[in-house]
């Protein structure tokens, strides 16, 4: 740096903290130095929400949150707006692919124990932000006003009215009227695009503050701050976040945008996962598509919400379905205590672990596959024994975790 | 706090503004919470929408069903033949609340065929589980329902299914039977739905 660029960083260093906030999270950042290929996608989530911030703020330039205009606006935007249809592929792409790196991040911190102590909060901030990516994702379906639009939200809504007492008013109030209508579209859309939005930002932020204080755990799940030279104080594992993630995580991006462009390019529908056929029909209050089936990241909770069939305990099959699903979303929180493994990562746990975790991933891939699927009395069974695996998963997770027989953890990272 | 008495305890005083003003504090809250929340309840204009509807069925055959929109929801009205009204005998033990006795009908439609005349029924298109419409499916015994199926609603939603008067199956998601709404003859072929009087039509 020359010196007239030296006296201009003073200048702003006495009234905004610049070098020290580029230094304590970036250049002088210390991450392990052993991340792998899983280690990209929470960078990779970030530079989805860009796109989608980006994108967003285009789309509502045309966009209009009118039950009588708002499919046509989409149709709109699509033929007439100059370079509208990319604009709107990459932002529903964008969904697409939000739900695919955040699910894989989720993946990654369940291999390798990073939602144990001391990193419970920064997971339990991330749930946060997936609960607001869901309603997001939920939201910004309802905006095109199709067939999928209006009785996916219908379901969704009619969620609410299960609850008891309260059920009808609540329903009514959130859709300020007594039916899904022109009330419902419009507040979705405010949502969606200021309320959200906003919610989402300040949890990223929160999230990465969080996460800078307990340093980033690795696929040993073993902690970097422990072992640190003598010297400098920093850690023997650690590399600086600048230039060398910076680099790597770059590198990741050019990975995952020849992706994102080729779906765009050539797949946009992804042959009605992304986008599905009926949502190109406009809404229509009196007749359901006879197959109608969430976007694909909501299948597997929507196969559990039609898997019971029996009331119980004196409460309807309906109202247990609803809370199962909730439930199978919120038990992620419960992670870090549900975990009594000695150590973190799958490297080192035993194999009871390593079965329970495989039968998670292909529970969680068949109750996916039969959301997209019609209701058969074989469908219904199967996503009843999917259910309990998923579900026992959590439950016996501090059973099968405790008496698992685990391999040493290593003094540093390992390759 | 620093400042807040000997050995770091408090005050009562203090203590006291601290409760008071914290407590103050939630009401103002809730109060100019009140106004935003109910600027979300229906409106005036969405309350006054909910005008009963006339349908004429003089056109409607036998096991034809035609659909109506009321308060922005399908309103079936559906022409069963002797056969179909024979079969709903059947399909009691089958059935989750086959004398309909919970409150999802008029009084007046809290009978075998659910509907003031046997052959017509009048029931709210949406289904008591999440409020998908289903969908009229008359064939007997179609390969994806079973052999058992005697023509009914199936909801391709969730997999509920209701017989030909609105009876909710056992063992499937949705819990009680199909709505009947208010609803009455203005003359022969002339239905009132929304009111069961006929000064308001």
């Amino acid at each position: 740096m020359n010196k007239q660029q030296n006296s201009m960083m003073e200048w702003i260093d006495k009234r905004f903290p610049l070098t020290i906030t580029w230094k304590a999270h970036l250049s002088e950042y210390y991450a392990p130095k052993n991340f792998n290929f899983w280690y990209y996608f929470g960078s990779l989530a970030l530079l989805v929400l860009v796109n989608q911030l980006l994108t967003g703020i285009f789309l509502t330039m045309s966009y209009k949150p009118d039950a009588g205009m708002a499919f046509a606006s989409v149709e709109y935007i699509m033929r007439d707006v100059d370079f509208g249809w990319l604009i709107r592929y990459m932002h529903s792409t964008g969904a697409s692919m939000f739900f695919v790196v955040v699910y894989l991040h989720m993946f990654r911190g369940m291999m390798y124990g990073s939602y144990r102590k001391p990193r419970e909060l920064l997971w339990l901030i991330g749930m946060a932000i997936f609960f607001v990516l869901m309603s997001l994702a939920f939201t910004g379906y309802i905006l095109p006003w199709g067939q999928m639009s209006y009785w996916g939200a219908q379901v969704i809504v009619s969620m609410f009215g299960a609850i008891p007492l309260i059920g009808d008013t609540l329903s009514n109030w959130i859709l300020g009227d007594f039916m899904l209508s022109d009330a419902a579209l419009n507040r979705f859309f405010a949502y969606h695009v200021v309320t959200l939005p906003v919610l989402i930002v300040v949890l990223v932020f929160v999230h990465i503050i969080a996460l800078h204080e307990t340093g980033s755990n690795n696929p040993d799940g073993i902690e970097i701050k422990v072992n640190k030279d003598p010297q400098t104080g920093i850690p023997v594992d650690g590399i600086p976040f600048h230039p060398y993630y910076t680099v790597k995580d770059i590198f990741g991006v050019v990975g995952f945008l020849i992706v994102f462009c080729g779906i765009i390019f050539f797949a946009p529908e992804m042959g009605g996962y992304f986008l599905e056929d009926n949502n190109f029909i406009p809404a229509n209050p009196l007749h359901t598509p006879d197959h109608i089936a969430p976007v694909w990241y909501f299948t597997p909770y929507y196969s559990m919400l039609r898997a019971v069939t029996v009331n119980f305990l004196g409460v309807d099959a309906k109202l247990w379905g609803v809370i199962l699903m909730a439930a199978a979303v919120v038990i992620f929180c419960f992670l870090p205590w549900l975990d009594r493994s000695p150590v973190k990562s799958i490297r080192y746990k035993g194999p009871y672990f390593k079965i329970a975790l495989t039968l998670f991933v292909i529970s969680f891939f068949v109750l996916g596959w039969l959301g997209t699927k019609s209701v058969t009395p074989l469908h219904t069974l199967l996503a009843q024994i999917f259910t309990t695996i998923y579900f026992a998963f959590f439950l016996l997770m501090p059973w099968y975790s405790k008496i698992d027989k685990v391999k040493p953890e290593p003094e540093n990272v390992t390759k | 706090m620093t400042d807040s008495g000997d050995n770091g305890k408090m005050s009562g005083r203090r203590r006291f503004l601290l409760v008071a003003t914290s407590v103050a504090g939630v009401v103002a809250g809730a109060g100019v919470a009140t106004p935003f929340l109910r600027s979300m309840m229906p409106s005036e204009r969405a309350k006054a929408a909910g005008a009963p509807v006339e349908v004429d069925i003089s056109k409607l055959e036998s096991g034809m069903l035609l659909t109506a929109e009321w308060r922005g929801k399908p309103v079936w009205v559906l022409k069963r033949t002797s056969e179909m009204l024979d079969d709903l005998k059947k399909l009691n033990d089958q059935l989750a609340d086959p004398n309909s006795e919970r409150d999802q009908q008029p009084p007046y439609a809290q009978n075998p065929t659910r509907s003031i005349k046997p052959e017509i029924l009048v029931v709210l298109g949406v289904c008591t589980h999440l409020g998908c419409s289903p969908v009229y499916r008359k064939d007997i015994a179609p390969a994806d329902l079973g052999a058992d199926w005697l023509g009914g609603f199936f909801c391709p939603c969730h997999g509920s299914k209701f017989d030909l008067a609105g009876r909710v199956y056992k063992n499937v998601p949705a819990p009680t039977n199909l709505v009947v709404p208010p609803y009455t003859y203005l003359s022969d072929n002339q239905l009132l739905v929304g009111s069961d009087s006929k000064e308001s039509a």
